[in-house]
């Protein structure tokens, strides 16, 4: 077993290195020049935290505006838990998978209740369409625009009022060029629960 | 096509054209022992561990023992950390109180990050310690990468008619002087993007509307680097990089996909350098780039077009958005897709098992190829095992004694590298048959139809590729799928490569022919085109009848509005 020592030595040295200094090295920088980013963006309320910013949360009640449907299910009782950031997971649903179409068809006959005069033709993709993660805090400007009437019924205010918290949440493409142009569900929310309670 | 998808191409393939010279040459310095400018404060650390530990960076092995110490470490490392994980309760840095990993599933991911596969059978976030993640798992996204660029690097030094070189020296500068120094910048530009790099424990979250919500943290910036630029792919949590926590804007999207391909092409170039036929490099490079950008097409076009089904429902446009992010556009997804299908690294940034048929026929092809780039090092090897089985039916076409690089290529060296190219469709069909044919292996699947047999066909090749992406439907976590998957994607890894080390053996005994005006140019357009054919042609006559089967099938059903 000639190699048996220069394996050991080299493996402890490496690991010494890479999975010890690497890791704590880069936690150690991280929180000294990006504190806000490495400690998971946390948005503050009160003196509470209620997000993390790049996480999207669940919202079903009329005065909010609702997110991107949500597949993840709970660890414990594997039901349905929407938004579930412990247990990050897509549908998985193959295209050619009656199970996903039915979702699909709910989800747009949901849509079409909770607004009234709602046209399929205004509803774009990414509100009746799960994400991969079940956790995108994302959705298009088409998909909150529509969504106005019933928050401006459920909370009283005004839609122009509404349509410039849209707009004060929108963001993107990112430098002009890279990505989508999108509204940030949960940060909206926050806005408009602001407006509302003060 | 809009402007962003124009823009996340342009930036992706302009990098990789630009990096490609400089860090390929840099590889070459590094590996043919000239000064760099990093010599100054890591040599003295280097060369202390040599000498510490006995080992002679001049003594160069022979490739039988360049290929023992290989895979005698890497065997190690794999019980070290299949034993690190059964301890998981007791080790330190586990605020979530993480119970050990149960032996099969431990298995399964020892084996999948010990051979660079990063299979994942379990949802990281709420499986593994931090320590594990960092300490264990990390640490392998680092070491077994440098081993597939040791591979490389020994395999190109044979070629250029030097030793091989000493398996642990190269080791530890494939980590010291490639992947470290790139994991550092790139770590920093992930946390400035919002991923989080903390110790603390997870976050709990009153949310405005009364509930609560678990949000998982950790290293995860410093994961996420050496992740992509090791093209491992094992994601810190389940949901990879479509999780907004791993991946949480367009740019830090742009950001995995350059870590992702810096690495891979610069490989090409570096075989360039180190051979001193810089030419040929460009003729390979040119070969797998319009490979990469033919899979670009066929992962982003049917996600514009969108679902046929879907379609017909009369939505607000008909972008085909299940399963993906919204953030990155479209574009920025299929940039993503098809580079961690081409580059082996198996993150992901949308889910697999809802992408369209033809994207995810794209998918197949690049992990049958497994030399579109492919992974750091492998790839290039996969490439030049083609290389030679080419100027073989060269020869055969034109009735002259092949040649590679001076050498003759005769009996022993066509026999080794159909060898290694044989052995990746054994496993992937065999794999399949057997797992088609067992009741174990049929309860694993999720989507009716097609897609079943295709979750088993994926699961099969991704381990045969050392990719790890899945179908995520299909039931990676059943005993039967860690066990099968876990021996796949060992001999996946290390049988060919011994075929390919003794193919390099074999040519450097030989005699060097002077090149004439007779010999076969390994290089220009010509060989080129005749290469690509060769590859399409005979993964085609491999593969195609799996792929009617899966793929296919579902392609034609769609069309047909043919649901299960």
């Amino acid at each position: 077993m000639k190699y048996l020592k220069p394996l050991v030595g080299v493996t402890l040295f490496l690991w010494l290195l890479l999975g010890l200094a690497y890791p704590l090295a880069m936690t150690g920088i991280s929180q000294v020049i990006f504190p806000y980013q490495a400690n998971g963006s946390q948005i503050r309320l009160n003196g509470r935290v209620v997000a993390s910013a790049h996480v999207g949360q669940y919202f079903d009640q009329a005065k909010y505006f609702w997110g991107r449907p949500s597949d993840t299910v709970s660890t414990t009782t594997a039901k349905p838990d929407p938004y579930n950031a412990y247990s990050s997971a897509p549908s998985n649903l193959a295209p050619t998978n009656q199970a996903l179409m039915a979702e699909i068809r709910s989800r747009i006959a949901a849509l079409k209740k909770s607004i009234p005069g709602l046209k399929t033709s205004q509803i774009p993709p990414d509100l009746v369409e799960g994400s991969g993660s079940g956790l995108d805090p994302d959705i298009s400007v088409e998909a909150a625009m529509i969504q106005i009437p019933r928050v401006a019924k459920a909370t009283g205010l005004s839609q122009s009022f509404l349509r410039a918290l849209v707009e004060a949440s929108t963001s993107g493409p990112q430098w002009g060029i890279f990505g989508a142009q999108v509204v940030n569900v949960t940060q909206l929310n926050i806005l408009l629960d602001k407006a509302l309670h003060g | 096509m809009s402007l962003q998808t124009v823009a996340v191409w342009v930036v992706v393939v302009g990098v990789f054209l630009v990096t490609l010279k400089p860090l390929g040459t840099y590889i070459a310095s590094v590996f043919s022992f000239e000064p760099t400018f990093l010599d100054k404060p890591l040599r003295p650390l280097e060369h202390g561990v040599f000498r510490m530990f006995g080992i002679d960076p001049s003594a160069s092995m022979t490739a039988r023992q360049y290929g023992v110490a290989l895979i005698l470490t890497n065997f190690a490392w794999i019980v070290l950390s299949y034993v690190l994980l059964r301890l998981q309760g007791q080790l330190p840095f586990n605020p979530q109180h993480m119970p050990a990993v149960n032996p099969q599933l431990a298995f399964n991911t020892a084996t999948s990050f010990g051979t660079n596969t990063n299979w994942q059978a379990y949802s990281g976030e709420n499986t593994m310690s931090l320590f594990s993640q960092f300490g264990n798992l990390e640490f392998l996204q680092f070491v077994t990468p440098a081993v597939g660029g040791t591979m490389a690097i020994a395999f190109i030094r044979a070629l250029s008619g030097k030793k091989m070189g000493n398996f642990f020296v190269d080791l530890v500068l494939m980590c010291t002087r490639v992947l470290l120094p790139l994991s550092v910048v790139f770590a920093i530009l992930m946390v400035w993007q919002g991923v989080p790099e903390t110790l603390g424990a997870y976050l709990h979250i009153h949310t405005i509307t009364g509930s609560t919500q678990v949000v998982p943290r950790g290293p995860m910036a410093s994961w996420e680097a050496i992740e992509h630029l090791g093209t491992n792919g094992g994601g810190f949590t389940n949901a990879n990089s479509a999780n907004p926590l791993e991946n949480p804007t367009a740019l830090s999207n742009l950001f995995q996909v350059i870590m992702m391909g810096l690495l891979p092409v610069a490989f090409f170039y570096t075989l360039g350098v180190m051979t001193g036929k810089r030419k040929m490099a460009w003729t390979l490079i040119s070969v797998a780039g319009l490979m990469y950008l033919a899979i670009g097409a066929m992962v982003y076009f049917p996600m514009e077009l969108g679902d046929p089904v879907i379609n017909a429902l009369g939505l607000h446009g008909h972008i085909y958005r299940v399963g993906t992010e919204l953030v990155f556009g479209t574009g920025g997804t299929a940039a993503f897709e098809t580079s961690t299908m081409s580059f082996t690294t198996g993150s992901v940034a949308s889910a697999h098992d809802s992408a369209l048929p033809i994207t995810q026929l794209a998918y197949f092809s690049a992990m049958f190829l497994n030399l579109v780039f492919g992974g750091k090092g492998v790839g290039l090897l996969n490439m030049l095992m083609l290389v030679v089985i080419t100027v073989f039916i060269m020869g055969l076409m034109v009735g002259r004694t092949p040649e590679f690089l001076g050498k003759k290529i005769e009996a022993r060296e066509v026999s080794l590298a159909s060898i290694a190219f044989l052995l990746h469709p054994f496993l992937i069909l065999v794999g399949t048959a057997l797992s088609v044919a067992l009741p174990a292996g049929l309860k694993g699947v999720f989507n009716p139809g097609p897609q079943g047999f295709a979750e088993i066909l994926y699961g099969i090749t991704s381990g045969a590729a050392n990719n790890g992406s899945a179908l995520g439907g299909l039931g990676a976590a059943l005993p039967y799928y860690e066990v099968t998957i876990g021996i796949i994607t060992v001999i996946g890894r290390f049988a060919s490569v011994m075929a390919m080390f003794l193919l390099a053996e074999s040519l450097l005994k030989k005699r060097s022919v002077p090149a004439s005006s007779g010999t076969m140019r390994t290089e220009g357009i010509l060989f080129g085109g005749i290469l690509a054919g060769s590859v399409v042609v005979l993964n085609a006559l491999t593969f195609f009848p799996v792929m009617a089967l899966g793929p296919l099938a579902e392609h034609y059903l769609l069309l047909a509005h043919h649901l299960f």
